[in-house]
């Protein structure tokens, strides 16, 4: 029983770090930081994956949502900010 | 100010719904239907010790048909919409040097990048991974060599060619399956083979591995095309 | 509290993360957070279909060593379900492919006006 506990816990724990990045991400003025937030939110969701027993979502969700999304952001933030400021 | 409200009405009535679903909810304790066959035939029938794998390739095989259409369409999509102009096309990225690290490290990481991936998706009946994981960790690996080098032309052809052999590829396996073993894209074309081994499950690892390379070379091709309108004007 | 597990948390969490990615859809202005509160929406309804198919106390659906076939362990006693998390592998991948397409068409209407506010693109209002 004490495993299952401490999963619950470490669930919890992440779970407030993912909402408190969620609403970072929508708040805030700068673009740079929303882009980040949303990848920091796809690694937490990582991690949920895998506490939740499944090994070939967690790896998809890291290598697609958080690495090549956050990649292709960058692309037009960087096309935009010529013209922008 | 009325739109807030509005906005606030529909975030409301979310709420409500989602507290109803809570309420009403039981958590399983045994695996039941189709789930529960899956599991006890599916080590027997498809010979796949992952039985994620045996499930999105031998039994829903053509679902993954529909998924990889759906990315052959967006990548030609973005390859239309994001076409240069023939006065583009020669301008050359100006950028102030990139760092001696970066170039150093791709070229010690981008061979070992590319071997992992290949390694993923041929493992992908024995171990977590497969075809999808596979093909974005090549997709990686290609990226790093374009940033460390922002003018780097990655040959057309060779993306065109191994895209359009893996798909075709993929569908003649399925057709073959029509006429050799039950049914389109059944797996049993090749023999079961020993559990756990690397040839086994049948032609799992030979389509996993025609998907990985086609989902590699097409998010490559992305990649490419969104680093090359860098160049426009 | 005691009978909260982690199938519950999860629901709890993924709930959240849809509300959170509506509200960022109905109220923001710039294009890219649009697109970004999109992917937020995405990852809550990819968490709420894997937790469906979370049961207590059970490992992951791989027939290795600490599951095998004929032993003391029976495969159907002691994994978790395993057609939700197919089903999630390709909603992942689709949901990337069509981010990348979104920002295309943010970068093309970008180029056709030189602003990014929602509001001033009313070329199709009546």
């Amino acid at each position: 029983m004490n495993n299952e506990l401490i999963y619950i816990i470490l669930a919890i724990g992440i779970g407030v770090l993912l909402i408190i990045m969620a609403i970072i991400s929508i708040l805030n003025e700068k673009l740079s930081i929303a882009v980040i937030a949303a990848g920091v939110v796809s690694l937490f969701a990582s991690i949920l994956f895998l506490l939740m027993s499944a090994p070939d979502v967690a790896m998809t969700e890291a290598a697609i949502g958080s690495g090549l999304s956050t990649l292709i952001f960058f692309y037009v933030l960087n096309k935009i900010k010529k013209y922008n400021d | 100010m009325i739109k807030n409200f509005l906005i606030g009405l529909v975030l409301a009535s979310f709420v409500f719904m989602f507290y109803n679903l809570y309420i009403t909810y039981e958590p399983k304790t045994e695996l039941s239907g189709i789930a529960a066959h899956y599991a006890e035939k599916g080590g027997a029938e498809v010979g796949a010790a992952n039985l994620v794998t045996a499930v999105v390739v031998a039994y829903r095989g053509f679902d993954t048909l529909g998924e990889v259409t759906i990315l052959f369409l967006t990548a030609s999509i973005i390859g239309f919409f994001l076409k240069l102009s023939k006065k583009d096309e020669e301008r050359v990225i100006v950028h102030h040097g990139t760092s001696e690290l970066l170039i150093t490290a791709s070229q010690i990481l981008i061979p070992i990048i590319f071997l992992f991936g290949v390694y993923v998706f041929m493992n992908g009946h024995l171990t977590p991974g497969g075809g999808f994981q596979g093909g974005a960790i090549i997709a990686s690996g290609v990226v790093l060599s374009i940033m460390a080098n922002p003018n780097r032309e990655i040959n057309h052809h060779a993306i065109l060619w191994i895209e359009s052999i893996s798909g075709i590829s993929f569908i003649i396996i399925g057709v073959l399956g029509i006429a050799i073993a039950g049914g389109f894209l059944d797996m049993r074309i090749f023999g079961l083979g020993k559990f756990g081994d690397l040839f086994s499950a049948g032609a799992i690892p030979v389509i996993y591995s025609f998907i990985g390379l086609k989902v590699g070379a097409e998010i490559s091709n992305i990649l490419n095309k969104y680093q090359k309108s860098q160049k426009e004007s | 509290m005691e009978n909260l597990d982690l199938g519950k948390v999860s629901l709890i969490i993924s709930f959240a993360l849809v509300i959170i990615g509506f509200w960022g859809l109905l109220s923001q202005k710039n294009i890219i957070k649009i697109i970004v509160s999109f992917t937020i929406l995405e990852t809550g309804v990819n968490i709420l279909i894997v937790s469906l198919g979370y049961i207590k106390g059970r490992t992951a659906p791989i027939i290795d060593a600490s599951v095998e076939q004929g032993a003391n362990h029976n495969v159907l006693n002691s994994i978790v379900d395993p057609v939700p998390q197919a089903l999630v592998l390709t909603a992942i991948v689709i949901g990337f492919g069509v981010t990348a397409l979104l920002l295309a068409y943010a970068m093309k209407l970008f180029r056709a006006k030189r602003t990014l506010e929602i509001n001033k693109f009313n070329d199709l209002k009546w």
